[in-house]
C-alpha cells in the first residue's frame, strides 16, 4: 500500500512539474468551453424561437437534453483523443530512459507498479473532469437543471475517461516508444467508442454483443440520468481486465 | 554472498552469456571484465532480477533471483549503465523517492539521504533538477541511488564511463571504502581501475568466463593488461580453429 502511494506520489509529481498537466488542462477546458458556448448560443436561439410561436412553448425546452447532455457527449470525444496522450508516457518513458530497471529491480510487486500509475492517472482526469463543472455550476446559477442526471452524467463521464487511461497505460506497457503506445491507444478508445455502429445492421446475434461492447451505449444510459448496475458493471469489468493485462505484460519481462 | 551456476541468457538465436558460473564471497570486490559486447552488461541483468535467466542459477544473499525474487531484490543496489534518473527531478527528490520504494523505514531516510549526498559529493547540487545535471554528476547520483539503503550487494556496471580523472579517483575512493560492509561486482574494460580496487577478477569474453581467480593469483608478475590479452586472445584463437574446422569439412 505504502509502495502504491509513493508511485502515485512521483507520478503526479510528473505530471504537474512537466508542461503535460498544464497543456493537457488547458486544452480540454479549452474545447470544453467553446462547445458550450456553442451549445448554450443554439440553445438561447431555440428559446426565442418558440416564446415567438406560442405561449408556453419554451417550456417544453430543457437544459439537460439542450445543452448537458450534447455536452457530456462533445466532452467523451475529446477524451478519446486525450485520455492516450496522458497514459502513452506512463511504461513507454520508463522503459526508453532505464528507470525501468531502477523499479523492476527494487522489491516491488509488479501490481504495486500497475496500481501506482492507474491511480495516478485517475486521480489527474477526475481533475480535468472536475474542472468541467465549472458549465453545470453556470447553468445551476442562470437556470434549473436536474442536478440528479447531470451527477449521473458525470458519473459516466468519469468511468468512460478510466476506462480508457486503463486501456492506455495497457498499449504503454506494451512498447518504449511513445507514439506507438499513443497511437495503439487512440485506436482502441476509438474503437470502444465507435464499435456499436454496425449494431443496427448486424443481425440478431451480433448487434446486441456489439451494443454490450460499445462504451458510447452504456455512457449514454448514464447521461441520459440511468445509473444501471449493468453499466457499471461493463466499466468496471473494463477496467479491471486491462489492469490485470497490464499487470501481465510488466510481470512477462520477469518469465523465461 | 553471490552465486552464479551454469548462467546462460539467450536472445532468440543469439547467445549473450553461455554457461557462466563465478562467486563472490562476502565483502568482497569483483572485478568483472571483458570487453564491449561480451555479455557483462547482461550477466548483471540476470543477477539484479531485471531479467530472468535461460538457463541456471543466481543466488544473491541466499534467495534465489527467480524463485525468490522479492527477497533477494532487498539486498541489491544497482546502477545500471546508464543511471536510471527521472529528468524532472530534484536530486534529493528522487534519492528520496528511491529509498522509499527501496523499502526504506520514513524515519530512516532523512539520515541516509544526508549521508549519500555527502559520501557521493552531491551537496551543492541536492536542489538541481537532474536533468541539467553534467554526466559526472548524473553518474553520482546514479551511485547515490544504488547505495541509499546500505543493500548488502551492489551491482555497478561501469560506474566511471564519463567521468573526469578527479571524479574516477572519488569513485574508485568510495568504492573500496565500500568493500568489508557491502559485496561489490563492478563491470568496467577500464584495467588499471580492477588493479586498484578489486581483489577477485572474472573475466569473460564472448559470453564465456575465460578467467577467474583473485588478482594476485592471475597476475603473478604479469600486469593485468596482459593476462587480459592473453586470456581474450586464447578464446579467439580457439574459435578462429573451430570455424577453420569448419570450412575445411565444408571444403571436403
Amino acid at each position: 500500500m505504502r509502495n502504491v502511494l509513493t508511485i502515485i506520489r512521483k507520478e503526479l509529481h510528473s505530471y504537474f512539474v512537466s508542461p503535460v498537466a498544464y497543456v493537457v488542462l488547458t486544452g480540454f477546458l479549452l474545447l470544453g468551453g467553446w462547445f458550450f458556448f456553442n451549445l448554450l448560443s443554439q440553445f438561447n436561439r431555440l428559446l426565442s424561437i418558440y416564446t415567438q410561436l406560442q405561449q408556453g412553448a419554451a417550456d417544453q425546452l430543457n437544459l439537460n437534453d439542450f445543452v448537458i447532455s450534447p455536452l457530456m457527449h462533445n466532452l467523451s470525444i475529446i477524451l478519446v483523443i486525450l485520455v492516450p496522450m496522458i497514459t502513452m508516457r506512463a511504461y513507454a518513458e520508463e522503459k526508453k530512459g532505464g528507470t525501468y530497471e531502477l523499479l523492476l529491480t527494487s522489491p516491488l510487486r509488479t501490481g504495486e507498479i500497475v496500481l501506482g500509475k492507474f491511480f495516478a492517472c485517475f486521480i489527474f482526469i477526475s481533475i480535468m473532469i472536475g474542472m468541467t463543472g465549472v458549465y453545470p455550476l453556470v447553468l445551476m446559477v442562470f437556470g434549473n437543471p436536474e442536478i440528479g442526471v447531470m451527477l449521473a452524467g458525470y458519473l459516466g463521464l468519469l468511468l468512460l475517461a478510466t476506462a480508457f487511461a486503463a486501456v492506455g497505460l495497457l498499449t504503454s506497457s506494451f512498447t518504449e516508444n511513445q507514439i506507438i503506445a499513443a497511437v495503439s491507444g487512440l485506436v482502441a478508445t476509438l474503437l470502444l467508442y465507435i464499435i456499436g455502429w454496425p449494431a443496427g445492421t448486424a443481425g440478431d446475434i451480433l448487434g446486441p454483443v456489439l451494443r454490450y461492447l460499445s462504451a458510447t451505449e452504456h455512457f449514454a444510459e448514464m447521461v441520459k440520468g440511468l445509473v444501471d448496475t449493468r453499466d457499471l458493471v461493463y466499466f468496471m469489468s473494463l477496467i479491471l481486465l486491462s489492469l490485470f493485462l497490464t499487470q501481465r505484460s510488466v510481470e512477462s519481462l520477469r518469465w523465461r | 554472498m553471490i552465486e552464479v551456476q551454469n548462467l546462460t541468457k539467450r536472445y532468440g538465436d543469439l547467445t549473450a552469456v553461455s554457461d557462466v558460473s563465478f562467486r563472490v564471497e562476502s565483502g568482497q570486490i569483483l572485478g568483472f571484465l571483458g570487453p564491449n559486447g561480451s555479455g557483462k552488461t547482461t550477466t548483471m541483468r540476470v543477477i539484479t532480477g531485471f531479467m530472468p535467466a535461460t538457463a541456471g542459477t543466481v543466488k544473491v544473499a541466499g534467495f534465489d533471483i527467480f524463485d525468490d525474487s522479492f527477497e533477494a531484490r532487498k539486498h541489491i543496489g544497482y546502477l545500471p549503465e546508464s543511471p536510471p534518473l527521472y529528468n524532472d527531478m530534484t536530486v534529493t527528490a528522487y534519492l528520496r523517492f528511491v529509498a522509499r520504494i527501496k523499502g526504506m523505514a520514513r524515519a530512516a531516510i532523512p539520515d541516509a539521504l544526508d549521508r549519500v549526498l555527502n559520501r557521493c559529493g552531491l551537496t551543492d547540487v541536492a536542489d538541481r533538477v537532474t536533468g541539467y545535471l553534467s554526466k559526472g554528476y548524473r553518474q553520482r547520483v546514479g551511485l547515490a541511488q544504488a547505495i541509499i539503503h546500505n543493500p548488502d550487494v551492489l551491482i555497478l556496471d561501469e560506474p566511471t564511463v564519463g567521468l573526469d580523472p578527479q571524479q574516477i579517483i572519488g569513485i574508485r575512493t568510495l568504492i573500496k571504502e565500500l568493500a568489508g560492509q557491502h559485496t561489490v561486482v563492478l563491470s568496467t574494460h577500464i584495467l588499471p581501475e580492477v588493479a586498484q580496487v578489486c581483489e577477485k577478477v572474472v573475466i569473460i569474453n564472448a559470453g564465456k568466463v575465460v578467467a577467474e581467480d583473485m588478482l594476485e593469483n592471475l597476475t603473478q608478475g604479469q600486469t593485468l593488461e596482459d593476462v587480459f590479452l592473453q586470456a581474450i586472445a586464447q578464446e579467439d584463437s580457439d574459435q578462429i580453429v573451430e570455424s577453420g574446422a569448419v570450412a575445411e569439412e565444408a571444403a571436403e
